[in-house]
């Protein structure tokens, strides 16, 4: 099946690059400072605790549990008008970070708060490919 | 800290009454407040030193504004922090004023949303037409479909599973803010809601429904600041500047709890430098985007302990003749949202401190103090809060 991906896709620059990479090879991966250790999301150049640059990328358990979300039923932009209902979540992963996604491969009606998600990817273009997360397995 | 109460003033208003004008300009709507608002003040063009504004619409609005009225300031202050910005216009403005760059500052905004067919809340990233997104925040977060009822709805489902906050509750909320506008002629929707309304209109974002969102409309409006020498011979009662806090609320590198909003932060500034408590505010103007920005707002304010929202804004606490009348012009709910709805905030609590509306069900009983506070942006991601503190005589 040929389909043309009709969502917004990522911009990358340097210090999201590797992020996008792993993303392509299947893995989700966080930062990490090496001088006060906090874990970090999203990725960035530097470490927004300490301002440190000594920040590492380290792969994450792709596990966490949902923080909150909504069902969303009205979008006007292209691709997620076809999309609704849909579900936006904030996941809160393992490491302890929360991140924007939506949770698929599941009824939106049977999502709630605190339950066990693990990530999943899609393939959007041969460049990008995008995390999401499913109930966990 | 320098005292800096009472160092400016709130000395002209006007709202400009349009809620659909696809005639006129966005420019020309703030044009038309400027002028108005000046002769409420009973001042002139060429007392006007300070020129604040802010816009999602128009490009370099601050130069745009100032070259439309030709006019030469000296202060320009072009902060845009969504809805809120103005409540931080008039934060900037007392400091002017105070440190003696600047006597008169005006405050000015327009949108035309309605009559653009702006879809303010559900666009998406997309509303404005092909989206190319920023390497970040927006990579890591549009991908995944975020609307501005999206990200208020989030906050929403995580209160209720924290607080039990209900959707009845929520709705109490819209009520409320309908029966004001009941009492304002120029509220876009003013016949009475119930609550039984609000929780059987559609669903945009669960958990919140179409009359938990604020409407969308054209607007505009200007407000003249000046110090209190030349607020002292003005025409109108001047509206003392007591206390003034901002903040940001951000996800903190993933790991802020977003159940506490901007306000958390703002509110003790704004308290302290007022040198007031909450006992003494009679009435407040709050940021009601969307229902769950009512609760969240007075929780973090300290009208009340956080996760008591929902009861609190029940039972009619809101409406005039309660223990805390808010929006008593309808708020955006009901009476208007361009989009960035902080300037009238300022303006109602303005005209609640003049006992504009004695004599009418409108009119707050004896309003000495009021409170406004602004928020902007999404409370699921990033938002700004500003909070004033104003009083009179």
């Amino acid at each position: 099946m040929t389909t043309t991906w009709n969502r917004p896709l990522p911009s990358i620059a340097g210090e999201t690059k590797p992020f996008w990479d792993s993303c392509r090879r299947g893995q989700l991966v966080i930062q990490r400072c090496d001088d006060c250790n906090e874990y970090q999301w999203y990725p960035r150049g530097i470490c927004a605790n300490c301002w440190s640059e000594n920040i590492q990328w380290v792969q994450s358990s792709g596990r966490g549990t949902v923080w909150t979300y909504t069902v969303t039923q009205q979008n006007r932009t292209t691709g997620f008008a076809e999309m609704v209902p849909y579900v936006l979540a904030l996941v809160e992963l393992e490491e302890g970070v929360r991140m924007f996604t939506n949770i698929v491969d599941c009824n939106p009606r049977d999502v709630h708060i605190g339950m066990a998600v693990e990530v999943t990817f899609q393939t959007a273009t041969p460049q990008i490919t995008i995390p999401y997360f499913k109930p966990a397995g | 800290m320098v005292d800096l109460r009472r160092a400016a003033a709130i000395v002209g208003i006007h709202e400009h009454v349009t809620r659909y004008s696809p005639d006129k300009s966005e420019l020309q709507i703030q044009g038309e407040s400027v002028i108005k608002a000046l002769a409420d003040a009973g001042l002139s063009k060429n007392d006007v030193d300070g020129l604040f504004t802010a816009s999602s619409s128009i490009r370099n609005s601050g130069m745009n504004l100032a070259d439309y009225l030709n006019m030469y300031p000296s202060y320009v202050d072009n902060t845009t922090v969504g809805g809120g910005s103005f409540e931080f216009h008039l934060s900037h403005a007392l400091t002017a004023i105070a440190a003696g760059r600047i006597n008169v500052a005006v405050i000015t905004y327009s949108s035309l949303a309605r009559s653009g067919g702006v879809s303010v809340g559900t666009g998406g990233v997309g509303r404005f037409g092909h989206p190319i997104l920023d390497p970040s925040p927006d990579s890591f977060e549009e991908l995944y479909g975020l609307t501005t009822v999206g990200l208020y709805a989030m906050i929403a489902r995580r209160h209720m599973h924290l607080f039990g906050t209900t959707s009845e509750q929520l709705a109490e909320v819209s009520v409320a803010m309908r029966h004001h506008a009941s009492m304002n002629p120029e509220a876009l929707f003013r016949d009475p809601i119930t609550v039984e309304d609000v929780v059987n209109s559609r669903i945009i974002s669960d958990p919140l429904h179409l009359m938990d969102c604020c409407i969308i409309t054209d607007g505009g409006g200007a407000v003249v600041v000046a110090s209190p020498e030349v607020a002292r011979n003005c025409r109108q009662t001047p509206v003392w500047v007591l206390g003034a806090g901002e903040a940001i609320a951000h996800q903190g590198a993933g790991k802020r709890d977003l159940i506490y909003i901007a306000a958390h932060q703002s509110s003790p500034r704004a308290f302290e430098m007022a040198g007031v408590t909450h006992d003494d505010i009679d009435m407040a103007m709050v940021y009601d985007s969307f229902t769950i920005t009512v609760v969240e707002t007075l929780e973090d304010l300290g009208f009340c302990k956080k996760g008591e929202g929902g009861e609190f804004v029940s039972g009619g606490r809101l409406k005039v003749g309660g223990a805390l009348p808010i929006n008593t012009d309808g708020g955006g709910l009901s009476s208007n949202h361009p989009g960035m709805r902080g300037l009238f905030l300022l303006l109602e609590a303005t005209r609640q401190l003049r006992h504009e509306f004695d004599g009418t069900g409108r009119q707050v009983p004896d309003c000495k103090i009021a409170l406004a506070h602004g928020t902007g942006g999404a409370l699921g991601s990033r938002h700004s809060g500003g909070t004033v503190i104003l009083a009179r005589d």
